[in-house]
C-alpha cells in the first residue's frame, strides 16, 4: 500500500475537507451534520483564541498536573540489552492516564459552546473517568455507554464514574464492547443534538474530531521533545506507542512528524494471534472502509460487515483506528507493528518487576514491542516509550489470564 | 421506464388522485430471504405505493432497537448485498410499476464497489438509494456513479436542517427527498404532526421535489396526519416489529405485518390533500 508520494510537510493534513489523504471526512447522518460543521467551527475560533488556550494550559499544569516526566528506565534498558528506553509518564497525570488532556480541552470548548450535558464512550473505562471528572470540575451532567463486557472486566473504573457523578449506560448489543459504546453514544447523540456534547475520547470519528483530539493530545510530544533533548541533547530515533483509536500514539507522534530520522511505531493489540482472526489489529488485519463518522482501516468480513474485535485490554478493544494512523501507515511514515493478549501480560509483569511501575494492559502492548524496537535501533540509540496509563484498573483481568493458564 | 422515471411516474400518479403515498419500510432477508420476498411481493396489493428496502449492515448507527435487531435477524439469516439485489430482480419478475429505493451504509456500497453497485441496482430494477451515513459532504464519488444509471440518490432532510444546509441538501439528488421528522434514530420518538406541515413545506420549497416524511410514524392516526401535509408517509419500525412479534409467538410473519401495513394505507388513503404541490 506504500505507492503515495510522501508528504514533507505532515502539520498541512488534514485538509479542508477533514481528510488525511483518502481518510477520514465526516460520513455522519444528516441531522448531525450541522452540529459537526458547528464543532469545527467552534474549534477552530477557541483554538485561535489565546484565553482558550492559557486556560487550557493552566488546567494541564494545576489540575492534570502537566508536564508528565521523562524517566530513563535503566533496569528495562539493561534487560533488553540495545538502545536507552525513556518512558514518557502519562500515568502519572490526574486520573491515570493521557485521557485527561483530551477530556480537559474538549470540556472547555463544550462550554463555550453552551453545551449542558455530555455522553462519552468508553472501553478500559479511562476516558470515562476523565470525562466524569471534567464533568464534576464544571458541573455538567455526564452520560458514558460502556460495553457490558468491559463494565465487568473493568469494574475499579465504573466504581470511579459513579464516585464522580456519572451515568454509566451499559451497552449489551454486538459484543458489548468499545465498538458498541460508540454506536450507542452517536445514537444519544443523534437524539439529543440540541444541549448535548459528545466528548470522544479518541482521535477517531468524523472531522473535525481526529484533528482535535490529536491537537489536545500532542502537548505529549511536545514534552517529549523539549525533556529528551534536555536530556540527551537530541531527538530520539524511535518512538512507540500502543493504538486503541490512536489518541495516545499521535499525540506523541504529532510533533515528530516532519523529522524523518525519528521512527515512529504504533503498536496494534493482536490479541490471540493475527491468524486467529481474534485480534483488534485494524491495520494488520484489516481494509479501508466506513465507521463512526470516518474513512480508515477496519477490521470488517468480504462484504463489508464490521467484525468484532478482541483483545484483553479493552481500550483497544475496537475494530477501527483514527484516520490519520491509516494514512501515515499508507505513506510510510509510521509502521504498526502489533502484540498478542500473552505478549502483553508479560511485558506488563516485566516493567512491574523491573521497574516498579503497573502499566495499563494497553500500554504494556507497546511494552511488549521493545525488545525488537531497541534492538534495531541499537546500543547508542534512544527509544522513547508513551507508558499512556496506569493498570490499577487491569488486576483483576491479569489475575484472572494468570489464573487461565497456570 | 426504471429509475428516477419510475419515482416520477408514481408521484405524478398520486398527485393526480389527490392523495400521499404510503411508503413501506422492511429489510431484505429478515426474518429470512423467502419470506421477506413473500412481504415485498405483497406489500402494494396491501396498499404500499412506493418500498423501501433496507440492506442490513452491522453498526446502523441511525437506527433504533426494531430495525437493529431486523439487521441482525437478516445478517444471521444470512442476507447480503448481491441477495438484497437478487431479491429486488425476483420482485421486479412481477412488477415493473412499484419504485423501490433502498436504504442502508456506507461501507457495504464501498466495499462492492461504487460503480459496480450503481450498475447493477439499475439493472435488476433499483430506483433510488437512501445512505444514511453518506452525507452531501461525501457524496461526490456515490452520485457520479448513480449519475450514469438514472438510479436516484436521495437525500435526508432533518429538524436540523436550516435553510443554507436545505440548499446543499437539495444539490445532486432526484426522486424525492426525505424529511426525517425527528432529531433521533429510527423507531424510538413519536412524529410531532402539527408541526411537521411547517417543515414539510419549507423543504418542499428548498428542493423542488416531493417530501416524504418518515421516522416516528407508528399508528393510523399518524400516518393520517402526516399524510394531510407530505406527499409520502414512510412507516419502517412498526412493521419491523411484526415480524419480531410474530417469531415470537410463532405466527405468520407475513400476515401480521401485510395487516399492518392495509391499516396504514388506507389510513393515508382516507384523506385528501389540500397541499400538495411538487
Ligand atoms: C491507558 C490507555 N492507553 C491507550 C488507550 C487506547 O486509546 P488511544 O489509542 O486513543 O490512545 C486507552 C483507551 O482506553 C487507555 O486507557
Amino acid at each position: 500500500m506504500n505507492a503515495l508520494p510522501t508528504p514533507n510537510d505532515y502539520s498541512a493534513y488534514p485538509d479542508r475537507a477533514g481528510r488525511f489523504g483518502d481518510y477520514g471526512g465526516r460520513y455522519v447522518p444528516e441531522t448531525l451534520m450541522p452540529l459537526v460543521l458547528q464543532l469545527e467551527e467552534s474549534y477552530e475560533a477557541a483554538k485561535a483564541d489565546p484565553a482558550f488556550r492559557a486556560e487550557l494550559a493552566s488546567d494541564l499544569t494545576h489540575y492534570a498536573g502537566r508536564p508528565s516526566p521523562l524517566y530513563f528506565a535503566q533496569r528495562l534498558t539493561e534487560h533488553f540489552g540495545g538502545a536507552k528506553i525513556y518512558l514518557k509518564r502519562e500515568e502519572l497525570n490526574h486520573t491515570g492516564s493521557h485521557k485527561i488532556n483530551n477530556c480537559l480541552g474538549q470540556i472547555l470548548l463544550a462550554r463555550r459552546m453552551g453545551k449542558t450535558r455530555i455522553i462519552a464512550e468508553t472501553g478500559a473505562g479511562q476516558h470515562g473517568v476523565a470525562t466524569a471528572t471534567v464533568c464534576a470540575r464544571v458541573g455538567l451532567p455526564c452520560v458514558v455507554y460502556m460495553g457490558a463486557v468491559d463494565v465487568e472486566r473493568q469494574a475499579p473504573n465504573v466504581l470511579r464514574m459513579n464516585l464522580l457523578g456519572a451515568e454509566v449506560r451499559p451497552v449489551t448489543s454486538g459484543a458489548a464492547t468499545l465498538k458498541d459504546a460508540m454506536n450507542e453514544a452517536l445514537r444519544d447523540w443523534v437524539t439529543n443534538v440540541h444541549d448535548t456534547y459528545y466528548l470522544i475520547g479518541s482521535a477517531a470519528g468524523p472531522h473535525p474530531y481526529p484533528a482535535m483530539v490529536r491537537d489536545f493530545q500532542a502537548v505529549i510530544g511536545e514534552e517529549t521533545r523539549a525533556q529528551v533533548l534536555d536530556a540527551e541533547g537530541r531527538l530520539p530515533d524511535a518512538l512507540v506507542a500502543c493504538v486503541g483509536g490512536g489518541s495516545n500514539a499521535i499525540g506523541l507522534f504529532h510533533n515528530f512528524l516532519n523529522d524523518a530520522n525519528v521512527r515512529l511505531y504504533g503498536v496494534e493489540a493482536s490479541g490471540r494471534g493475527l491468524d486467529t482472526g481474534e485480534h483488534a489489529a485494524a491495520i494488520n488485519g484489516g481494509r479501508p472502509g466506513v465507521l463512526h463518522g470516518n474513512k480508515t482501516y477496519l477490521l470488517q468480513d468480504r462484504e463489508g460487515q464490521i467484525t468484532e474485535a478482541h483483545s484483553i485490554s479493552a481500550g483497544l478493544d475496537y475494530p477501527g483506528i483514527g484516520p490519520e494512523h491509516a494514512f501515515l501507515h499508507d505513506v510510510g511514515r509510521a509502521t504498526y507493528l502489533s502484540a498478542t493478549d500473552d505478549e502483553a501480560i508479560e511485558a506488563f509483569q516485566l516493567l512491574a518487576r523491573l521497574e516498579g511501575i503497573i502499566p495499563a494492559l494497553e500500554s504494556a502492548h507497546a511494552l511488549a514491542r521493545l525488545a525488537d524496537v531497541t534492538r534495531d535501533v541499537g546500543k547508542g540509540g534512544i527509544v522513547v516509550v508513551n507508558l499512556s496509563g496506569r493498570g490499577d484498573k487491569d488486576l483483576a483481568a491479569v489475575a484472572e489470564h494468570l489464573a487461565r493458564r497456570a | 421506464m426504471a429509475g428516477a422515471g419510475r419515482l416520477q411516474a408514481r408521484f405524478a400518479a398520486l398527485k393526480a388522485e389527490g392523495r400521499a403515498a404510503f411508503v413501506a419500510y422492511i429489510m431484505a432477508g429478515d426474518p429470512d430471504t423467502e419470506t421477506a420476498l413473500e412481504i415485498l411481493s405483497a406489500l402494494p396489493a396491501a396498499g404500499a405505493d412506493l418500498i423501501e428496502l433496507g440492506f442490513p449492515f452491522s453498526d446502523p448507527m441511525a437506527e433504533g432497537p426494531p430495525i437493529q435487531r431486523s439487521a441482525q435477524r437478516a445478517l444471521a439469516a444470512g442476507m447480503t448485498l448481491n441477495g438484497v439485489l437478487e431479491t429486488v430482480r425476483r420482485f421486479r419478475e412481477r412488477d415493473q410499476t412499484t419504485p423501490i429505493v433502498l436504504m442502508g451504509y456506507m461501507n457495504l456500497l464501498l466495499t462492492y464497489g461504487l460503480v459496480a453497485f450503481a450498475a447493477d441496482a439499475a439493472e435488476v430494477g433499483v430506483d433510488g438509494l437512501i445512505v444514511v451515513d453518506c452525507p452531501p459532504e461525501e457524496a461526490d464519488p456515490l452520485a457520479d456513479a448513480l449519475d450514469r444509471t438514472g438510479v436516484a440518490l436521495i437525500r435526508l432532510a432533518t429538524p436540523t436542517s436550516d435553510d443554507a444546509r436545505l440548499a446543499v441538501i437539495a444539490r445532486r439528488t432526484a426522486g424525492f427527498i426525505y424529511y426525517v421528522s425527528v432529531a433521533g434514530v429510527t423507531g424510538v420518538k413519536a412524529v410531532d404532526t402539527a408541526g411537521v406541515g411547517l417543515a414539510v413545506e419549507r423543504v418542499r420549497k428548498a428542493a423542488g421535489l416531493p417530501v416524504a416524511v418518515g421516522f416516528g410514524i407508528r399508528t393510523p392516526e399518524q400516518a393520517a396526519a402526516v399524510a394531510r401535509v407530505a406527499d409520502a408517509v414512510v412507516v419502517g419500525s412498526a412493521l419491523v416489529d411484526e415480524i419480531a412479534a410474530g417469531l415470537a409467538a410463532n405466527e405468520n410473519v407475513t400476515s401480521r405485518v401485510l395487516e399492518t401495513a392495509r391499516r396504514l394505507a388506507q389510513a393515508v388513503r382516507s384523506v385528501g390533500q389540500a397541499t400538495v404541490q411538487a
